[in-house]
């Protein structure tokens, strides 16, 4: 199939077309009555968005999200590549289960869909898992994320041996001990009556992956860092030479712990929202280059896991399809980063990280791009989401950066109707 | 006359005029209440069920009496454990009690919120009788009003809270109404026990029970809640007693006039020792008389306020 992307601002580059044929980026060709030509009005090309962290929850949570719609709603946030997270059930941590998510993800075509392994058994924090033959099968990370690695020795065998395969590991940096609670622990926890997980709980963890990475001269990533001590240890770590990545999420800069007066469950996280100083932290991150990359921690749960008693609420809520424009609206306009440098958050830095090979809109390379309409403000409407659970704290916001088409290997994923 | 809210969710929903009214109604139901005929018909043809997902003695049977006194149609649920290892959701359980014609819903519940969770589906006015570790607001209000039954003011009256505050609701919902009228905080307890930014709601968190006693109008003791407990927060009774508990020594610090107060039930020889509880200056079992007539009020004003829509 040929596709001519007419009338558009291409990022970081002069075009003003775009021309796909099957699923590459070609040269320009004749336009006959097989070109698929889309008209983008003006609205900016970007290449197709990676996201480091996402849950997909198949197999086993199939009441949550499937692959289907949880890649759906990735094209729909402009994503043409997501990592999935090991948590399903059964836990993604042998080469069967991942060899079944991607074939249905290649059968949904909606989003490539590049898993991430567990790093122990089970995730049960005790033996290593068959890294290498899920490497073979196409995992690209390991990590046992919902849970911290357990222990510094588990964490040591897990980096070394990870590192045989080139698998960078990625932790889920919360010290169990000190995390019995719904919320961030300060002024307004006490307030509120709900216990809290202390900025600490994170911070130990990180200072320990920093050490260990340090120690043994291995990568490590962090994941969904919330806490100003968590930014400073990292921009402090990079300084140094220490391999350390990581990422947000737009919730850590675009909320605060005192969204959970009211105790509604779109609210609760895991990390918990922290306070408006950790916020600042996160955005002052964001801008000098400490945080590498925004990912969204999609965490689809039924309604019937949320609409209930704050303290027994599961944690997370979605993000595919607020990812952008959150960034977008509470990073760009406000000019904290540069548009280039949200780019470089959600494309660039993840594909990098993980030696994807996303990114370019070059001739030769893979169509995957998404178009977004930047200036016309929208209102986000939860009932509109396509992935499968609605539990987002986003509903009834006005944001800018509203998706006009997602193509995926010169597959259209997602065409807004209008 | 009445409240602004359909619901009583906790005292930081009230104004300090709102908990004025309400002591100011609660010193009326209380002549109703120690005269000789206890009938009123302020809730005739009306309905309160009490659901309780955890144990009580005084604040349930307290509301019970208080609605019966006034001739509302009462009933009590049980359950025991969290809504969700039951089988039957919070929200489901209380719906179903909504839709059966009922007026007002009082609640005690072990999860913080859970009273604010349900109120927004609910027809029926939502009473919190205590949710987890937020909020007890009625029986801040008695604790207020047994107060106010010996204050002409709260204006600047110093009040001493010790013991348990990382657990209590009682701390909480105390704080936030003295604050609103007027008085002065002072709260203490082991360091393990004291909830980060507790000053933030306008307690000064005192350096000993001396310390936060001295010069007090009013002393109140604070329950361990030995239940709550998830991980051990003192090492032993003994120790606690040795260090934490409010003796006659340190109560002599007080004002003279001073009064001790207590939410019950009282781990005797923990918080309080025996003879401490007993004496001359413990209000703790007119505190009990009071609950019935604070509830009265509070039912009394929450249904003004419905038969008014």
């Amino acid at each position: 199939m040929k596709i001519l992307v007419t009338n558009c601002k291409v990022f970081n580059s002069d075009k003003t077309s775009l021309y796909i044929e099957d699923d590459k980026f070609v040269n320009p060709f004749e336009i006959d009555d097989t070109v698929v030509v889309k008209d983008m009005k003006g609205n900016m090309v970007f290449p197709g968005f990676v996201d480091l962290h996402c849950h997909l929850r198949e197999p086993g949570f199939e009441y949550k999200e499937t692959i289907k719609t949880g890649t759906m709603s990735a094209a729909k946030g402009g994503y043409t590549s997501v990592c999935s997270m090991p948590n399903t059930f059964p836990v993604c941590d042998n080469a069967s289960v991942v060899h079944g998510i991607m074939k249905k993800a290649k059968e949904a075509g909606f989003c490539r869909v590049y898993p991430v392994g567990a790093c122990s058994k089970g995730e049960a924090g005790k033996e290593l898992s068959e890294m290498g033959l899920m490497k073979e099968a196409g995992i690209v990370a390991v990590t046992d994320d919902g849970k911290c690695i357990a222990t510094a020795e588990l964490l040591r065998k897990v980096m070394e041996y990870s590192s045989d395969f080139g698998l960078l590991v990625m932790d889920h940096c919360e010290d169990a001990s000190l995390s019995d609670g719904s919320m961030n622990e300060s002024d307004t926890s006490t307030s509120i009556g709900l216990r809290g997980i202390p900025s600490v709980a994170e911070d130990i963890i990180i200072a320990r992956d920093i050490i260990m990475s340090e120690y043994l001269g291995i990568p490590i990533h962090i994941c969904h860092v919330s806490t100003k001590n968590g930014v400073r240890m990292i921009r402090e770590a990079k300084k140094r030479g220490v391999k350390v990545t990581t990422e947000t999420c737009p919730h850590y800069f675009t909320l605060n712990d005192e969204n959970c007066v009211n105790y509604d469950s779109n609210f609760k996280m895991y990390p918990p929202l922290r306070e408006n100083e950790d916020v600042n932290a996160i955005i002052e991150g964001l801008a000098d280059g400490t945080i590498d990359c925004i990912a969204t921690d999609h965490a689809p749960h039924h309604e019937d896991e949320k609409t209930i008693e704050f303290a027994l609420a599961n944690n997370g809520i979605v993000g595919l399809e607020t990812a952008f424009p959150l960034g977008y609206t509470y990073l760009v306009k406000t000019n904290r980063i540069t548009l280039n440098q949200l780019i470089d958050a959600m494309v660039y830095n993840p594909s990098s990280i993980l030696k994807l090979g996303r990114g370019s809109l070059e001739v030769g390379a893979d169509a995957d791009f998404t178009v977004m309409d930047l200036d016309n403000e929208f209102v986000f409407d939860k009932s509109k989401m396509l992935c499968k659970s609605k539990n987002t704290p986003y509903d009834g916001y006005k944001l800018f950066g509203k998706t006009i088409l997602t193509v995926m290997g010169g597959r259209i994923t997602y065409e807004e109707l209008c | 006359m009445g409240l602004k809210n359909k619901d009583l969710l906790g005292m930081k929903q009230l104004s300090a005029e709102e908990i004025m009214e309400i002591l100011e109604t609660a010193k009326t139901m209380k002549m109703v209440l120690t005269s000789g005929n206890k009938k009123t018909s302020h809730l005739q043809g009306k309905s309160v069920v009490t659901l309780f997902y955890e144990n009580s003695t005084r604040t349930r049977l307290s509301f019970e009496l208080a609605s019966k006194y006034m001739g509302s149609a009462s009933a009590n649920i049980s359950a025991s454990g969290s809504s969700v290892s039951k089988g039957e959701s919070l929200l489901d359980t209380v719906r179903t009690i909504d839709m059966m014609a009922t007026d007002i819903v009082v609640m005690r519940h072990p999860q913080s919120g859970a009273p604010h969770f349900i109120a927004p589906y609910l027809n029926a006015s939502v009473v919190n009788a205590g949710d987890g570790m937020n909020e007890h607001p009625t029986q801040a209000l008695l604790d207020l009003f047994t107060m106010y039954e010996r204050f002409d003011s709260f204006e600047g009256k110093n009040i001493a809270i010790c013991g348990d505050l990382y657990h209590s609701r009682v701390v909480r919902s105390n704080t936030i109404g003295l604050t609103k009228l007027g008085a002065k905080v002072s709260v203490y307890g082991p360091r393990t026990m004291v909830p980060v930014g507790i000053e933030k709601m306008g307690a000064r968190v005192a350096s000993s029970v001396a310390d936060a006693v001295k010069d007090a109008d009013a002393v109140m003791g604070l329950r361990v809640q030995l239940e709550r407990q998830h991980k051990s927060l003192f090492p032993s009774v003994a120790e606690y007693s040795s260090f934490y508990s409010i003796t006659s020594d340190i109560l002599a610090l007080a004002k003279p006039e001073a009064f001790l107060m207590h939410p019950g039930p009282c781990n005797h020889g923990v918080e309080l020792p025996t003879a401490v509880y007993n004496c001359d200056q413990s209000v703790i079992n007119e505190q009990v008389t009071n609950g019935v007539a604070v509830r009265m009020a509070v039912l009394y004003m929450l249904m003004a306020r419905r038969n008014s829509l």
